[in-house]
């Protein structure tokens, strides 16, 4: 039953798909109400697939790949709905969704959601600590879009090469400013992840610690490197990008060993 | 009752042809001496017709005659190259001259504000009658749903206003921008009031002569810069506009790149518009620098034209569906209650042919 409120929520960040290619082949682009509407239904029932799914495991369900898939993507989605507005920027519901829409097909169509091989006792600062460093993904996740939308309207102002897009794209002084707002957001809430990671009471790989140290260093040098005037914007923004990615390997890597050392 | 447009614009008409007939023509003379029941007169500097509405068929040099001027000049009013639509193609035609597509800017929004004042100024002196107004009142809707479900007013078309566009496209509001602006010849002087008039407010004159600095400051509510300190100011301003007449650049990425360090998140943009450039090209590859000159504003105000040429289709399909949904309404309205209508004079219960 929880399976079909994720197909539902997916359907709904396609529909905002295809919504914005249709438009933007068209030559047309009104952002506002149909992404908004489209990534806020599916948020909807996203949360309602959690809530369910939760319920059923007596505990926050983030035991396998497939449920830290869609908790990340539910983080993305709430950072969204979040930011989205109040930074105003409209064409940002075009790039989440398709980031949202991806991670929920992987996790629908490949065979990861196997129900935890071991009954996990409770755990309250293993869940916070779990739940709260994957809300900080759905902050850097969002951070990477403002980033690529950063790096696209930049090229396009340097190379002077204005296309369609370039008018649907926000002001570069205000994707930069939301673009430090979730990562000092992201920061924030991973480095009080990883705290209370060291309450969990459990032992934890020597390998998990030591990468999860180097992505709360690599964000920590990016917000540095942008205080201390190290970086340009442009660098800012891309090292957004490579900061996801390298968060994400260490999130597959961490939920991969989980589910292999689990007696 | 017939519905027809007879006029000139730009596409058939030169200037001087436009000056005799595009002046201020007594609206008494097109509903009385050539026998319309409604009429309205739009007069711009690009075009000048008349719609109207009336029983038996006026012809266009009844109407040509009551826009003549009577200036001393070789066109007539039976030379004039006056077109004319009738009933449907006059709805189309107003449809695509509200939506900005006829416009020799095509896009350009002024025309809708230049109608619905012809349109007001008509209504005021009873010259447009139920037939008009109906017929305006859909072509105004008509022009927003065009611009709302197109890219037909996207982009700026001309040097000015793509520099202030793309202002907005780097910093957002300008109201907190510094701008500086080197030169005070004419060119400096029109970009300086471009972007006050959308909002900047701290602005700074530089230039050799002093007191043509001062003058200029003065006439654009601006503080002079002495010409010796203007590169300082680099660290603090947002945007630098030069026009100066200088052979050799007055800017290299050399003087500006050290200036930068402190100011490496918040971006420049230089407006370059003297010939020859006063800003040195390789400063467009600093960080957060944006230059742009002449030539490339020129160049994305000309994207910006194929842009908006690329969507006159899409305008055309939006434009013919309202048309042939006003002419149903039209016939069905009018048959149905005449009497509800304000101006009862008027019986026909639909659009018919001209009477040619």
């Amino acid at each position: 039953m929880d399976r079909y409120l994720l197909i539902v929520s997916t359907v709904c960040f396609l529909g905002a798909i295809a919504h914005t290619v249709t438009e933007l082949r068209a030559g047309i682009f009104r952002p506002m109400r149909f992404n908004f509407v489209a990534v806020g239904l599916g948020f909807i029932f996203q949360t309602a697939f959690l809530s369910l799914r939760g319920h059923e495991l007596g505990r926050c369900p983030i035991t396998n790949l497939f449920e830290v898939i869609i908790f990340v993507a539910w983080s993305v989605a709430l950072f969204y709905m979040v930011v989205g507005p109040a930074y105003r920027l409209s064409l940002m519901g075009a790039f989440t969704a398709p980031v949202v829409a991806l991670l929920q097909l992987t996790a629908l169509l490949a065979p990861i959601d196997h129900p935890h091989r071991a009954k996990l006792a409770p755990n309250s600062w293993l869940e916070f600590h779990a739940s709260i460093s994957l809300v900080a993904y759905g902050a850097f996740a969002l951070a990477c879009i403002a980033g690529v939308m950063y790096l696209l309207q930049e090229r396009q102002l340097k190379t002077h090469q204005i296309h369609s897009i370039f008018y649907h794209l926000p002001p570069l002084t205000d994707l930069f400013a939301a673009i430090t707002r979730l990562l000092w957001w992201g920061f924030g809430l991973y480095t009080l992840g990883l705290i209370s990671g060291f309450f969990v009471g459990e032992p934890l790989p020597w390998a998990q610690i030591v990468c999860a140290i180097g992505v709360w260093i690599l964000y920590g040098l990016i917000l540095q490197g942008w205080y201390l005037h190290w970086f340009a914007p442009k660098r800012v923004a891309a090292l957004c990008v490579v900061g996801f990615s390298a968060a994400l390997t260490l999130l597959w890597g961490i939920t991969f060993s989980a589910q292999t050392h689990t007696p | 009752m017939n519905l027809f447009c007879v006029g000139l614009s730009h596409h058939t008409a030169d200037v001087e042809t436009l000056e005799r007939f595009g002046g201020k023509a007594e609206i008494d003379c097109l509903l009385r001496s050539s026998g319309c029941a409604e009429a309205l007169l739009l007069s711009t500097c690009n075009r000048v017709e008349v719609y109207g509405a009336s029983q038996s068929r006026v012809s266009t040099l009844d109407i040509a005659r009551c826009l003549d001027r009577k200036l001393d000049s070789h066109i007539s009013p039976e030379s004039a190259p006056f077109y004319r639509y009738e009933n449907t193609q006059c709805v189309r035609h107003l449809f695509r001259v509200a939506s900005g597509i006829d416009s020799m800017v095509i896009g350009e929004t002024e025309i809708l504000g230049q109608a619905k004042k012809a349109y007001e100024a008509a209504r005021a002196s009873g010259a447009a009658g139920r037939y008009l107004h109906r017929l305006f009142q859909r072509a105004f809707g008509v022009a927003k749903h065009v611009r709302t479900h197109t890219e037909i007013t996207r982009g700026a078309v001309s040097v000015g206003s793509v520099a202030v566009d793309l202002a907005h496209k780097i910093f957002g509001n300008l109201r907190d921008c510094k701008v500086l602006v080197l030169g005070a010849g004419e060119t400096s002087e029109k970009t300086a009031r471009a972007l006050v008039s959308r909002g900047v407010t701290d602005l700074r004159v530089s230039n050799r002569s002093g007191e043509r600095a001062d003058n200029l400051a003065h006439s654009i509510a601006a503080r002079a810069v002495p010409f010796q300190s203007w590169l300082n100011q680099c660290r603090e301003i947002d945007i630098l506009v030069t026009s100066t007449s200088s052979d050799l650049p007055l800017l290299s990425r050399g003087e500006l790149e050290p200036l930068l360090h402190q100011r490496i998140d918040r971006p420049l943009f230089i407006i370059d518009i003297a010939v020859p450039r006063n800003v040195d090209a390789n400063v467009n590859a600093l960080d957060s620098v944006y230059l742009y000159d002449i030539d490339s504003l020129q160049s994305i105000a000309e994207q910006s034209l194929a842009m908006r040429r690329e969507q006159v289709a899409v305008a055309e399909r939006i434009i013919a569906q309202h048309v042939a949904k006003f002419d149903e309404s039209i016939a069905r309205g009018l048959s149905r209650a005449p009497q509800q209508l304000e101006h009862p004079s008027v019986g026909e219960s639909s659009l018919r042919p001209s009477e040619m």
